[in-house]
């Protein structure tokens, strides 16, 4: 079809380059803090590529939820724990990578090739944009259960996290609330 | 005319393989957990493509449904970690050997 580079292609090609370094970046690194920041920026780079794929909402979600919410959790963890560095011999690293590259390159050419392989995959996306309160109106006339189920699965989350984040001398013998 | 949805199915599928390798080739418990918010976004990659190919706005709707389910995961996930770290100590899935022989 005479492939020509619109500047929607180009943004899309860079956006995926910068998204997948800084992703291979983040698993690869010692640290985890190291880790949490590099995956602060691929996922600023995955809401600037759903706002070009016509996903404003999500976007937005994608910065407050993941870049935000879900990172700075690890954060705070990562502080909290008491980190000792592993002291591990290189050939047992090589051992865990090996294996799971192997793996993985398999995995991702063979799924290159399917997707290659399916013509309904080569035509061009045509940009349209899904407006927040279109979107909004959409998921509570269709998916207002699920919404429901989502919210209920947030609490136990929520009660679950509580008990299992608990002090262990509160749990046994004493009931009086020492917890804060 | 952005892309083909092929190539975008590439992305989710290469994010999706690292953060498979991550959580099986790493070895600290908060890196494993990484590996997984990985692989849950390049599902929402794919899903956010889809919903931009057939014009359909359940693709979003799914993405925000898996943002939700991440972050459930992520606070029960966290907290096991750290309870496991005052139990044992340690934040490394190799020394959980307590019934090794």
């Amino acid at each position: 079809m005479g492939f020509t580079m619109t500047v929607y292609g180009v943004l899309f090609y860079l956006l995926a380059v910068s998204i997948v370094l800084s992703t291979a970046m983040a698993i690869t690194r010692r640290h985890a803090v190291h880790a949490v920041v590099y995956l602060v920026i691929s996922f600023f780079g995955t809401a600037l590529l759903f706002y070009l794929l016509g996903a404003p909402l999500i976007a937005a979600f994608e910065v407050i939820i993941y870049a935000g919410a879900i990172m700075v959790l690890f954060l705070f963890i990562i502080m909290m724990l008491k980190l000792e560095p592993a002291q591990r011999r290189m050939a047992s690293y090589i051992w865990q990578w090996v294996p799971a590259i192997l793996l993985g390159g398999m995995t991702l050419a063979l799924a290159a090739l399917m997707i290659i392989m399916n013509p309904v995959s080569q035509a061009p996306l045509h940009a349209t944009t899904a407006s927040p309160s279109e979107l909004g109106r959409f998921l509570f006339h269709h998916y207002w259960f699920p919404v429901e189920i989502v919210s209920f699965l947030l609490f136990v989350a929520l009660v679950g996290a509580l008990y299992l984040g608990r002090r262990e001398h509160a749990s046994g013998k004493d009931h009086t609330g020492d917890e804060p | 005319m952005i892309v083909p949805y092929g190539h975008v199915l590439l992305l989710a599928v290469t994010l999706f393989v690292m953060g498979a390798a991550c959580c099986v080739a790493r070895r600290n418990l908060l890196m494993i957990l990484i590996g997984v918010e990985i692989i849950l976004n390049a599902a929402g990659v794919a899903l956010v493509g889809a919903s931009l190919k057939w014009h359909q706005l359940d693709g979003q709707v799914f993405v925000i449904f898996i943002m939700a389910v991440a972050a459930a995961e992520v606070a029960v996930g966290l907290a096991l970690i750290l309870c496991s770290q005052r139990r044992t100590g340690s934040v490394d899935a190799d020394s959980y050997n307590l019934m090794k022989g």
